[in-house]
This record gives structure tokens, C-alpha cells and sequence, in this order.
């Protein structure tokens, strides 16, 4: 892979990240990294480890990628794109922190590569809500204070958008009483349903509490 | 991760043209379970054959009043289908008492029955293990074996089979299909698909090296009452200590199976034939060649107690 060929693709990552987060050292950081990737590419090119290329659709936009094999959607993500509102947490499927939306489903980026999803549609938290236009999740989370130290917040959010789909489509949980009905919202589907993501802060009633008004529920403190 | 290379493929032809090609290859669908494993460097393949190209992701009806569920369908997808809610609840449950959400979105439903053991000493690799490592010893025994099996273990291997899903599909006698390497089809009664450990832990199932499984078959629908009754140690997204899989019948009779007890899902015709004389004739035919460690012999009262739950359930 020619650097000439990963730079483009990168300064677009820089420019995505960058109208994520205002924040001018996620910048500088980011211009470093892509500095270390332009160093790398010609290593990667001579004899280094086996590379794929894949085309991704990441909130929205188009991004290929050259990739060594290995590289999971989860890194892809932050370490090429530079969307690094994706946690890695465990790095292996237990908590949760790392769940985005791939095809229209939560996944745990971490546990699948990024050349398995060629012609994907990645949605992250990034591309649910913007700083000026937040996903009504987003804002929810925000009134309810439904996170202390903030870590498993996006893979939070991304995980109850999904929740809140699977409901609406129908999908049964373990604590659903009949199969053959449709399922209802409740703060013990929610519960069941969000058992996929830890907050080791332990903010799950707020959790509970956001994702309910977006819901239209009552809350569980009401 | 050690590097391997990668391949799509989009038909199976191609698909076991590739696992014959490359030494050392491997398929891979959810890739739930074998990327976790890659990463710690148990599984280590040279070349992956990504199998998503292929379809196989329709549930559909068999002449013979049953479904035919193709090898990629999803966790979820299965579990949500009105077929499979409606005429085989228990595996509707079974699969949505496993893993996460997330998790079962992404993880198939041949890559839940080739899923591998999570005994905590296959998966540390400073570890003995017979499984991992031919030969080496087995540090669970002896170990801290609580998880672990009590029953169709070996003096090489105590680890148990983790899914949920496969514990439904035995009570529900499903049937496995596969391509051979040479693209010959064969049906694995699901009994068949899983091997005890012996003295070759490492030889899990009953599939030759590149054989790929196509789809899961169930036969026509046994009507009674279906009930997947799991005991963890928190209320979800655990692995199970004790689970129940069982069909019981207005008369009392019916199918069970346990989970979380054996290296496969433990179901014994002789066990079923004892459901109207109650949950401690059943527990004692199925442990009657148990071997429980100071650690685990807790499994056995608790499997009994949990079949009494279940057939409790069932009658209410």
C-alpha cells in the first residue's frame, strides 16, 4: 500500500474526527497518528503482514481502507478513521463498550474484523447525533446523568438504540413472559436487554431512567 | 493475533475449495467465539474463509412439516422467527438465555454448536490443557472446577460445551447437514455432532477437517410444553451452571436435557422414558455414571432441583 494512496483516506478521518470533537488536542493527536501511518505504509508494503482492502460506509460516508487482516472493526474505527468515540474496553465481547451499529444491528466491534464487512454501513456515536444536534439517546443521557465516568457511555447508547429497534421489530428477550406476543417496553426488558454492557460505575438507574423517556415510558424513578 | 490471510467467498464450492487449498485454514461466519480465541492465540489459523457470502440464511419449511434453519442465520434472527417461537419455544429460550444482544446478532447458528469450551484453564494458555495443547495434562482436574463437568468426562478432560442453543437442538433431535471436502452432503443426527473427550479432548465433533455445515434441520413440531430453565451465576449473560431443556407433555412424559453438566448437551432416551416418576428418577439416570469433583458435586442436587422446577413449571 502506497503512502500516497493512504493519506486521502486519512485527512478525511482527521476532517470526520474533527468535526466530531472541537477539541484542538484531539486534533494535534490525530496529525500524529497520521504521520505514523504515512511512516509505516512502506514497512507494511515490503513483506510485512497479509493486507486487505475493504470499503466501508461510516455514518454515512464512504472510507476504503487497505488493513492488515487482523485489524478488528473496533480498531479500523479508531485507529484509521480516528473515530475514537468507539471504547475498547475488555477487547473481547464482555462488556460492551465497544458496540456500534453495523447493517442496521449492535454488534461488538471488537469481536469482528473490519474486511468482514465489505460494503458495511457503520453507524457510531459519532454519527447517531452531532455536539449540535444530539440523538434524543444522546440528550437523554445527558439529563438523567446516566454515566459517571463516561467509558461505556457510547457503546451504551448505541446498544439502546438497537434495544429500542429490536422491540419495535418485534424481537423476544429472556425475560419476555409469552414468545408469541409482541414484546412491550419495561425497565426489566431494558435491564435484560442492555445486559451486554457494563458500567462499572454502576449508573445503570439513570441508564435505565434515559433510555426510558426515550422510549415514552415512565421512568423507573417515577 | 498471529497474521493469517483472508478470503471471501461466495459459494460453498469455493468455500471448501479454499479450507483444502491452505493448510491450517479455517471458516469462519459470527466469528464471535473464533476471533476471541485468535486473539489470545488458542486458535491460530493461517488462512480464514469468510463464509457471509454464501446466503444459507433462510429458515424454511421442510416437506416433512419441520424447518430447515441455513448455517448463518443468526442467534437472533432464530430466535425471533414466529415458527420457532410458536412450535419450538424451548430453543426460542435456549437462545435467548445465551450471550448478549449484541453477541447474538453477530454469532450463527453452526458457529454456536462449533462454539469452544470456556473452562478457565483451556483459555489460559500458561495452563495445562489436553484440549488446547494434545498431551500436556489437564489442570482442571485438581483445579478450581466449579464451572466444570460431572458427568461423560475423562481422566484427560473436564470441560463442559457452553451453548445454550445446542442443549434446545438435542431435545429437539435436530439434525446437522454438511458438505464433505469432496462436496458430498451427509446428515449428523445432533446426538452424533459432539464427541465425549476420551482420551483425544482435542477432537471435539464428529466433522472431518473442511467439512462445512450448511444447515440445521428440526423435525415437525412435538407439541407440550417447552421450557429452557437456566441457572447462572447472575441473572444474565452468564455461562450456565445447570440448565434444563424440556418438552413435557400434558401426561407428564416428554424429552429433557441438561447443559453446564457435560462436554456435550446431556440427554440420555432411557432418562426421558422416567419424566412421570419425577425429577429424581431422571437426575439419578442421568448421573448415574457421574464423576464430580469436591468442587462441582453441587451439580448434581442442583440439576435435580432444577428438573423438578421445570416439570413444576410445567404442569402449572
Amino acid at each position: 500500500m502506497q503512502s500516497s494512496n493512504h493519506l486521502p483516506i486519512t485527512r478525511r478521518g482527521l476532517l470526520a474526527a474533527g468535526a466530531a470533537s472541537a477539541s484542538a488536542t484531539m486534533v494535534a493527536r490525530t496529525a500524529q497518528a497520521q504521520a505514523q501511518d504515512a511512516a509505516r505504509s512502506p514497512d507494511t508494503a515490503a513483506g510485512g503482514p497479509p493486507l486487505t482492502t475493504v470499503t466501508l460506509q461510516v455514518n454515512g460516508k464512504t472510507q476504503r481502507l487497505a488493513l492488515d487482516t487482523r485489524t478488528t472493526l473496533l480498531d479500523a474505527l479508531r485507529e484509521h478513521l480516528h473515530l475514537t468515540g468507539t471504547k475498547k474496553g475488555c477487547d473481547h465481547g464482555q462488556c460492551g463498550a465497544c458496540t456500534v451499529i453495523v447493517d442496521g444491528q449492535r454488534i461488538n466491534s471488537c469481536l469482528t474484523l473490519a474486511v468482514m464487512h465489505e460494503g458495511g454501513a457503520v453507524t457510531t456515536i459519532e454519527g447517531l447525533g452531532t455536539p449540535e444536534r444530539l440523538h434524543p439517546l444522546q440528550a437523554a443521557f445527558v439529563k438523567h446523568d446516566g454515566f459517571q465516568c463516561g467509558y461505556c457511555t457510547p457503546g451504551q447508547i448505541c446498544s439502546a438504540a438497537g434495544v429500542l429497534d429490536e422491540i419495535a421489530k418485534g424481537v423476544p428477550s429472556h425475560v419476555s413472559e409469552d414468545l408469541n406476543a409482541k414484546p412491550m417496553f419495561s425497565a426489566a426488558e431494558l435491564r435484560e436487554r442492555m445486559s451486554g454492557n457494563i458500567c462499572r460505575c454502576g449508573a445503570y438507574s439513570n441508564i435505565v431512567d434515559a433510555i426510558t423517556e426515550v422510549a415514552g415510558g415512565t421512568g423507573a424513578k417515577a | 493475533m498471529k497474521s493469517f490471510t483472508y478470503q471471501r467467498v461466495n459459494s460453498t464450492d469455493d468455500a471448501l475449495a479454499q479450507a483444502q487449498r491452505v493448510p491450517g485454514a479455517k471458516f469462519i461466519a459470527g466469528g464471535t467465539n473464533l476471533l476471541d480465541l485468535m486473539k489470545l492465540e488458542i486458535e491460530t489459523p493461517a488462512h480464514l474463509v469468510d463464509l457471509n457470502g454464501l446466503g444459507l440464511k433462510a429458515i424454511e419449511a421442510t416437506p416433512e412439516g419441520g424447518l430447515r434453519i441455513g448455517a448463518l442465520v443468526s442467534n437472533t434472527q432464530l430466535a425471533a422467527d414466529m415458527r420457532v417461537r410458536r412450535d419450538y419455544g424451548v430453543l426460542s429460550r435456549a437462545l435467548l438465555a445465551g450471550a448478549s444482544g449484541q453477541l447474538r446478532n453477530k454469532a450463527s447458528t453452526a458457529g454456536n454448536l462449533l462454539q469452544r469450551t470456556r473452562c478457565p484453564y483451556f483459555y489460559d494458555t500458561n495452563q495445562a490443557c489436553n484440549k488446547r495443547q494434545p498431551g500436556s495434562g489437564c489442570a482442571a482436574i485438581g483445579g478450581v472446577s466449579k464451572q466444570l463437568a460431572v458427568v461423560g468426562t475423562s481422566d484427560a478432560c473436564i470441560a463442559t460445551h457452553p451453548s445454550d442453543m445446542a442443549v434446545a437442538m438435542r431435545v429437539l433431535d435436530a439434525s446437522v447437514e454438511t458438505l464433505r471436502p469432496d462436496g458430498t452432503r451427509r446428515v449428523i443426527p445432533i446426538a452424533e455432532l459432539h464427541r465425549l473427550p476420551g482420551a483425544t479432548p482435542q477432537v471435539e465433533t464428529a466433522l472431518a477437517s473442511g467439512e462445512l455445515i450448511t444447515a440445521v434441520t428440526l423435525p415437525g413440531p412435538v407439541g407440550g410444553t417447552h421450557i429452557y430453565h437456566k441457572v447462572r451465576d447472575r441473572a444474565s449473560y452468564a455461562f450456565a451452571v445447570v440448565s434444563v431443556a424440556a418438552i413435557v407433555q400434558r401426561d407428564g412424559s416428554g424429552r429433557v436435557a441438561l447443559g453446564g453438566v457435560a462436554p456435550r448437551p446431556w440427554r440420555m432416551e432411557g432418562a426421558d422414558a422416567l419424566m412421570p416418576r419425577g425429577a429424581k428418577a431422571v437426575a439419578d439416570a442421568l448421573f448415574a455414571d457421574a464423576r464430580p469433583t469436591v468442587h462441582n458435586a453441587f451439580k448434581l442436587p442442583l440439576a435435580e432441583r432444577t428438573l423438578a422446577a421445570t416439570f413444576a413449571q410445567a404442569r402449572t
